[in-house]
């Protein structure tokens, strides 16, 4: 009778966690503002008005559309580069940024400061509406070229 | 090695069953019969995948990263082994816990198409770093 009563309310928790799921999954969200960024952390220089960073691990579904979309909007909007990340291999970054789990992506802006974070799959929409933000906030370079 | 993800899903949807059937029924048995099965699956030859192939002859229309399933059958597979464990000693709650995880881990992925196991990695990476699992491609 115990077991009944288990297998529902597991049940029922997986059905709220995908439904919760569903809901965040790859939502662009506002990042922790934390220490800069730069090629010496990433391994990569830095895009000249943002640069998306996707950490990816070799078992993981969605890192290949991600890895898809990121460099989708980076050869679209010009000084925007893309950054992957193996997170296994930079397990220093992945504690410092506290990634949860794959993809994770990163939106840093001109400097190399994290501005927007996403875990799990973000569309090209959500992706290019961030950047949008990311780069009008950069007073340097007139919002309009996006 | 590529897999097809409608028979990743299916293979999904038959675990929860079996698992449910598991805690319904506390048969240690069925839940070691489950075990051989996440096994077979690691190597990518899941029964429930071939069951899949031998009713549906139709190509699909992509296909998927065998590695992260497969990860995730070894995971499902130690919660099995962690589950059969309880019931073989008697301990009911270990039993029950690590048979509902295994459950909890399937239905995500046969109702939503979520990879629990695949999430595990990174976890278990950040703190062991040494579990360092190089998986042929």
């Amino acid at each position: 009778m115990t077991g009944l009563w288990v297998a529902l309310a597991t049940l029922a928790l997986g059905a709220a966690i995908g439904v919760v799921r569903l809901r965040t999954d790859g939502r662009v969200g506002d990042g922790e503002p934390g220490p800069l960024l730069g090629p010496g952390e990433l391994g990569a220089e830095l895009g000249e008005r943002a640069t998306l960073v996707q950490f990816s691990t070799a078992f993981c579904q969605p890192c290949r559309a991600t890895r898809r979309v990121l460099a989708d909007v980076s050869a679209l909007v010009p000084g925007v580069a893309h950054v992957e990340i193996d997170a296994e291999s930079r397990l220093d970054l992945v504690r410092r940024l506290d990634v949860m789990r794959t993809p994770t992506v990163f939106v840093l802006d001109a400097r190399g400061a994290v501005v927007r974070r996403a875990s799990g799959q973000p569309t090209k929409a959500a992706v290019l509406h961030s950047l949008a933000q990311v780069v009008s906030r950069d007073s340097s370079h007139k919002p309009d070229d996006m | 090695m590529r897999a097809d993800p409608r028979a990743l899903r299916f293979g999904a949807a038959i675990t929860t069953l079996i698992l449910v059937l598991v805690l319904v029924t506390g048969s240690a048995w069925l839940l070691a019969a489950q075990a051989v099965v996440f096994a077979f699956g690691i190597a990518g030859r899941s029964p429930y995948g071939m069951l899949f192939q031998a009713l549906v002859t139709s190509a699909p229309k992509e296909t998927e990263d065998s590695r992260p399933p497969r990860f995730a059958q070894g995971v499902g597979l130690v919660f099995a082994v962690v589950g059969v464990a309880g019931f073989a000693v008697g301990i009911t709650p270990l039993a029950l816990g690590a048979t509902a995880a295994a459950l909890l881990a399937a239905f995500l992925n046969a109702a939503f198409g979520f990879c629990l196991g695949c999430d595990m990695y990174l976890l278990i990476r950040r703190i062991l770093p040494a579990a360092n699992m190089e998986v042929p491609q």
